[in-house]
């Protein structure tokens, strides 16, 4: 019986190693890179335990004590991690809400945009916010929103209004921040759009045009319709990053005053954990938060492979 | 029938081209707010206004922050960390993409899948922050460069290119003599040229904007970077890192009010990115595409 074990199992044993051999210089370059996965990316996830322990300098991540899910009991009992959470759930939402269609819209508009000098210029505009980090755009909108002295807020005067402290009043930062995502964000958003437009046979148009179609009829039952199966794919792909918040844009526009609206799960996290030190409490909000995400990650891949099954192919 | 058409289309062909003509204004006026502010006279530049222009010009904003030491260092950091971390990030994206690219190599689709993990499942903050403090790279320059060396997406993109090109190309190197490392060297990155300007770009462009790593991993002046500079100048609005470092005698000279100083300091961190974007445009797209068709 071992004997025979060993028969069968002894050649692909020695397959695998003769096949490594084999390519032990493609496995060197590799070995590279999956120290680097190995340290930098499962390192931390190492330290994933010290949320089911009383973390303690002194001991080190692999010392300290265990104590179950004390930290996750007190994230539930506590009141900031609802609010928190909460938070983060909404804007979220909000900005799917907002920010999804825009991009489309945008590129259906541009599209049937005449002029190839103007089309150009807009498009080539219209990606520049994406480019420019949250640090410079939220100085730039800290200028132009300022109750005091804004060019917003200039307007709103202009026309009667009261100024309006758009990052400080609890009942306008959402708002806020979900309108500056989407104009940071719509532009480019719109090239996957603007790349499946263009890719569409030139002849359905023309057939239509003899048919007696006008644009508005092409546009709605041809182009619409082409671009309906990565709008799908798109809209489940972001949704699935629902609980994903924005840290950039909110740590470098938040203040106290909006807390209570506009804190999210990562800027609580830098703040209690970095800053107040509870390491393992943090780490233990930071796993919920990353197990529900991946959760999340596998439903839409799961959804968006078996739509494109039947949706595309 | 046919007229009526004509003139509906017209109409909307009208509306398109304000409403995009709005978009762009609504795009580009944001920059050029902070940019007149920056170079308007002490009156004007706190102003409440559009700063849709300025009949007196001048530039004391900027010959403030020129004076500013921490300035030069930031911006010289910057550089160097976006020159070192691009050229660390593009040599092992390709490094490793190469032989992932391989149908036959062993173990193939565990490699890949360890790898494509991270990028849906991470430690999370705090447990990077105790890798990082026991690694002893807090406070060092190498805490810019390495936590990030290989971006996943960008090394996948990679990937799926070297995949896609004909195998026959290889094989008669192959059948020459010539190793795989030389295989890579010579004969795939020479015809990858594209690809690897456009993940070269995001790299770039992701160490030019970072400040979250110099901000936790670093506390020295000697590393801060410029947008970590400038979030404490523009955001936080703190005096010192705002101040030149010249004499009160010198700082007399100017009369500058910190609207001018903190605009003028954020036109000098996006004029560089300003500049190169229309140029560089295209390849930012292609990577988009190639990733969205094949990733």
């Amino acid at each position: 019986m071992d004997q025979k074990k060993a028969a069968v199992h002894k050649p692909q044993k020695a397959t695998l190693g003769r096949m490594i051999w084999k390519h032990r210089a493609l496995m060197l370059m590799l070995l590279v890179g999956l120290v680097y996965y190995i340290i930098f990316h499962y390192g931390p996830m190492y330290g994933i335990q010290i949320a089911f322990k009383d973390y303690k300098f002194r001991k080190g991540i692999w010392g300290s004590s265990w104590v179950g899910f004390h930290w996750f009991i007190r994230m539930f009992s506590g009141q900031n991690f609802a609010v928190v959470f909460r938070n983060t759930v909404l804007i979220s939402l909000y900005k799917l809400i907002a920010g999804f269609p825009a991009p489309i819209i945008f590129a259906l508009l541009l599209n049937d945009l005449g002029g190839k000098w103007f089309k150009k210029t807009v498009q080539t505009v219209s990606y520049l916010p994406h480019f420019l980090s949250w640090v410079i755009l939220g100085g730039i909108f800290l200028q132009i929103l300022s109750p005091s002295t804004g060019a917003v807020n200039y307007v709103i005067k202009l026309f009667g209004g009261e100024p309006i402290y758009f990052l400080g009043d609890p009942r306008w930062f959402r708002s806020t921040m979900v309108i500056l995502s989407v104009w940071k964000g719509f532009g480019w958003g719109s090239i996957i759009y603007l790349a499946t437009i263009s890719g569409i046979d030139p002849g359905l148009y023309e057939a239509a045009t003899i048919d007696g179609a006008n644009r508005f009829q092409q546009a709605l039952h041809i182009t619409l319709p082409s671009i309906t199966p990565i709008i799908s794919i798109m809209f489940i792909m972001n949704s699935g990053s629902i609980i994903n918040d924005d840290f950039d844009q909110i740590f470098n526009l938040y203040n106290e005053n909006v807390y209570r609206v506009g804190d999210v799960i990562s800027t609580y996290v830098y703040r209690q954990g970095l800053i107040e030190m509870k390491y393992s409490y943090t780490t233990a909000v930071g796993v919920f938060k990353n197990v529900i995400s991946f959760a999340i990650i596998l439903l839409t891949n799961f959804i968006t492979s078996k739509f494109s099954e039947y949706g595309i192919w | 029938m046919i007229n009526e058409r004509s003139v509906g289309e017209k109409i909307f062909n009208i509306a398109n081209i304000i409403f995009m003509t709005f978009l762009v204004f609504l795009t580009v006026y944001p920059f050029w707010n902070v940019f007149i502010t920056s170079i308007s006279p002490v009156g004007e530049a706190n102003a409440y206004s559009l700063h849709l222009y300025t009949l007196n010009p001048t530039f004391e904003g900027y010959q403030k922050i020129a004076r500013n030491a921490y300035l030069l260092v930031a911006y010289r950091n910057t550089i160097l960390r976006t020159v070192v971390g691009t050229a660390v990030n593009v040599f092992l994206s390709c490094l490793v993409a190469y032989p992932l690219s391989k149908k036959y190599l062993p173990l193939r689709n565990l490699w890949t899948g360890l790898i494509v993990f991270t990028m849906f499942f991470s430690g999370g903050l705090i447990p990077s922050y105790l890798l990082m403090e026991s690694l002893g790279l807090i406070g060092s320059f190498w805490a810019l460069i390495l936590p990030g060396a290989i971006g996943t997406y960008n090394m996948i993109i990679v990937r799926n290119y070297f995949q896609s090109l004909p195998a026959d190309i290889e094989e008669s190197a192959r059948i020459d003599g010539a190793s795989e490392m030389r295989v890579l060297l010579q004969i795939v990155l020479p015809i990858s040229v594209s690809i690897i300007a456009t993940i070269s770009l995001w790299y770039a462009v992701g160490h030019w904007n970072a400040w979250f790593d110099a901000m936790i991993y670093t506390s020295s002046d000697n590393l801060m970077v410029l947008q970590l500079l400038l979030r404490k100048m523009v955001i936080e609005g703190s005096a010192q890192y705002m101040e030149s470092s010249g004499s009160i005698a010198e700082n007399a000279e100017f009369t500058v009010t910190p609207d001018t100083i903190k605009t003028s300091a954020i036109i000098v961190a996006t004029v560089p990115i300003m500049c190169v974007y229309p140029f560089v445009q295209k390849y930012f797209m292609k990577g988009i595409m190639v990733g969205s068709l094949k990733g």
